[in-house]
């Protein structure tokens, strides 16, 4: 029997603290674990008896990256518990500032986490060296995103101005305008970026995923529509419960989650695109297109061009958002505390996050229940490294471990929503 | 402004987390330099690493102030000359995504954007738990370090 046994002890450009383990045996991968040793966080309890007026302001403490999205959900989860629904003006305002977040998000992830592997590069410095103006480009499209959340949010990381009902302050025309001609030239980066990306040169490899997002109404997915997947699954977010369950599994402090009736799924970009890609602006649509995506894509090496054609998307639906902005009477809507559970799920850059709160008849929460994306995909991310490594376990350690880390960082994970350093151990056996 | 813009532009980032313990060692160096600094020159940041390149750009000098947990003594002081050499990671990779203040400012200097006079002073910390005010040790090396940045920047 052959074997061979190597270790990495951190797994760089990915968000949070894990490691991942591969063993393979005679040449064929045993066993993948994709270890997250972060601590739980507990956000769930903190909750426990706090206003629900509260949750964005808590929630959005979970990630540094992805705040709006945790305060997105809880906002939605909240009025659905309450019994209202914010529509005009502060629905728009609330897909602008969604559209900051996957602007900066997905623009770190491309730049500087993702590129450097298709283009050889051991991180964003080195690469920086040889492709600076590129590298600034990126910079100047991630500065774009932080403006909105600064504008919307009162402050880029972690903002202050969301709340259940709508917002505290609500900008004037005049201020979204300012943002319209920084907005314009970060659509003209975008395009640029799906075409520098479709360059890359990228393995050729699909997978059988089951892909699970949001399914807008005519309309690419933030925080409206249905949960949908590939394999017929067409449910509203308050059956979410009865469809997928998370599970502790020993290696990882964070759960796993799977459709209860069938296992692994994956949520994020290529789940999005997959279920939505005829919802895309006609530019990114054309994009899409032009960078060979077709109307799904199941290569998650690609994923990257998704998330160029994602940014490029949020660029060209603020600047709708703007040029349609009618200031709202009022920055948010009354509302009444209520007994009641309430259930949303919105799209982070990284993938579906879904909360239900329980409240009690004063407004304050008895329980709740949040499923970040990267617990959702962690089944999936260890399924594609049982799938690809076969082909590379001929490969040096050094190799192996590169395309290890990297079918990881395809898909963009949070360790730190999800329960932060990543360590890589492969056993081959001897 | 005239004689404003022609000035030498010169920036005193201060980095930290101010509802953690001594890492906000940067910020409270901040508080006591707008004693004697002009207010437009201190910038505080939690350290995002392109919030930190964006700050740097077209300046002619950048002081920079954090705290750091390099395994020395707490309230120790180092000054770093970053044109001479990048800072030692270990000690600065506090960023959720491995972009800490080392990453910012190689990627500076890889970009060309680094300012032709970069210093980092950085404050060993004791603690940086939630909620907790700054250590005894790193407080006075608070006083101290913004005793030595407005000598620097002042010429004084």
């Amino acid at each position: 029997m052959t074997s061979r046994t190597i270790k990495v002890d951190q797994l760089a450009r990915v968000e949070g603290e894990g490691a991942l383990k591969l063993i393979a045996r005679d040449g064929v991968v045993q066993l993948t674990e994709f270890n997250i040793f972060e601590p739980p966080r507990f956000f769930e309890a903190f909750l426990r008896d706090r206003m629900y007026s509260e949750a964005p302001d808590i929630t959005a403490r979970i990630c540094g990256i992805c705040p709006v999205a945790y305060q997105m959900s809880a906002v939605h989860a909240m009025e659905n518990a309450l019994g209202v629904v914010v529509d005009g003006p502060l629905r728009e305002l609330r897909r602008l500032i969604y559209c900051g977040e996957w602007i900066e998000s997905h623009t770190l992830h491309v730049y500087m986490l993702h590129a450097p592997d298709f283009l050889g590069y051991e991180g964003a410095i080195e690469m920086a060296r040889d492709h600076a103006d590129i590298v600034r480009r990126g910079l100047d499209l991630k500065r774009v995103g932080n403006s909105i959340i600064a504008l919307l949010g009162g402050r880029e990381i972690h903002p202050i101005n969301v709340r259940v009902g709508g917002f505290y302050r609500t900008p004037r025309k005049r201020e979204l305008e300012a943002l319209g001609e920084n907005l314009k030239r970060a659509r003209d980066r975008a395009l640029a970026t799906v075409r520098w990306t479709a360059g890359f040169d990228f393995p050729d490899v699909d997978r059988d995923y089951e892909f699970v997002a949001l399914r807008g109404d005519g309309e690419y997915p933030f925080s409206d529509g249905r949960i949908a997947s590939s394999r017929g699954l067409d449910i509203a977010a308050a059956e979410y419960d009865e469809h997928f369950e998370e599970m502790q599994v020993e290696h990882s402090t964070a759960l796993h989650a799977r459709i209860k009736a069938r296992g692994a799924f994956l949520t994020g970009p290529l789940a999005r695109y997959a279920l939505n890609s005829a919802s895309l602006s006609p530019l990114a649509r054309e994009a899409a297109q032009e960078a060979g995506l077709g109307t799904v894509c199941a290569n998650p090496f690609r994923s990257i061009i998704v998330r160029a054609v994602e940014v490029l998307y949020a660029c060209d639906e603020a600047l709708r958002i703007i040029d349609h902005y009618e200031e709202p009477e009022r920055p948010a809507i009354d509302l009444e505390p209520r007994a009641g559970t309430g259930f949303a799920a919105t799209e982070a850059p990284r993938g579906m996050l879904y909360h239900r709160y329980q409240l009690n008849a004063d407004g304050k929460i008895a329980d709740a229940r949040i499923v970040p994306p990267t617990s959702q995909n962690q089944p999936s991310i260890e399924e594609d490294l049982k799938t690809f490594a076969n082909a590379w376990l001929d490969l040096p350690d050094d190799d192996l471990r590169h395309r290890c880390e990297q079918t990881i960082r395809n898909h963009d994970p949070c360790i730190s929503c999800a329960t932060h350093f990543l360590r890589l151990e492969i056993d081959r056996g001897g | 402004m005239a004689d404003r813009a022609r000035k030498r532009r010169c920036v005193v980032l201060c980095i930290g987390n101010p509802q953690r313990g001594d890492d906000a060692a940067g910020r409270a160096v901040a508080r006591a330099l707008r004693a004697f600094l002009d207010e437009d020159e201190i910038i505080e940041e939690e350290g995002e690493a392109t919030r930190v390149l964006a700050r740097l750009e077209g300046a002619d000098a950048a002081f920079i102030v954090d705290a750091c947990a390099s395994g020395a003594s707490p309230g120790e002081i180092q000054r770093f000359d970053i044109g001479a050499g990048p800072l030692p990671q270990t000690a600065f990779s506090a960023s959720t995504h491995g972009f800490g203040l080392a990453e910012a400012l190689e990627l500076a200097r890889a970009l060309g954007a680094l300012p032709p006079h970069c210093v980092v002073y950085a404050i060993e910390g004791a603690a940086f738990d939630v909620g907790a005010t700054l250590s005894p040790a790193v407080a006075t090396a608070v006083d101290i370090v913004a005793v030595r940045l407005r000598a620097e920047i002042l010429g004084g």
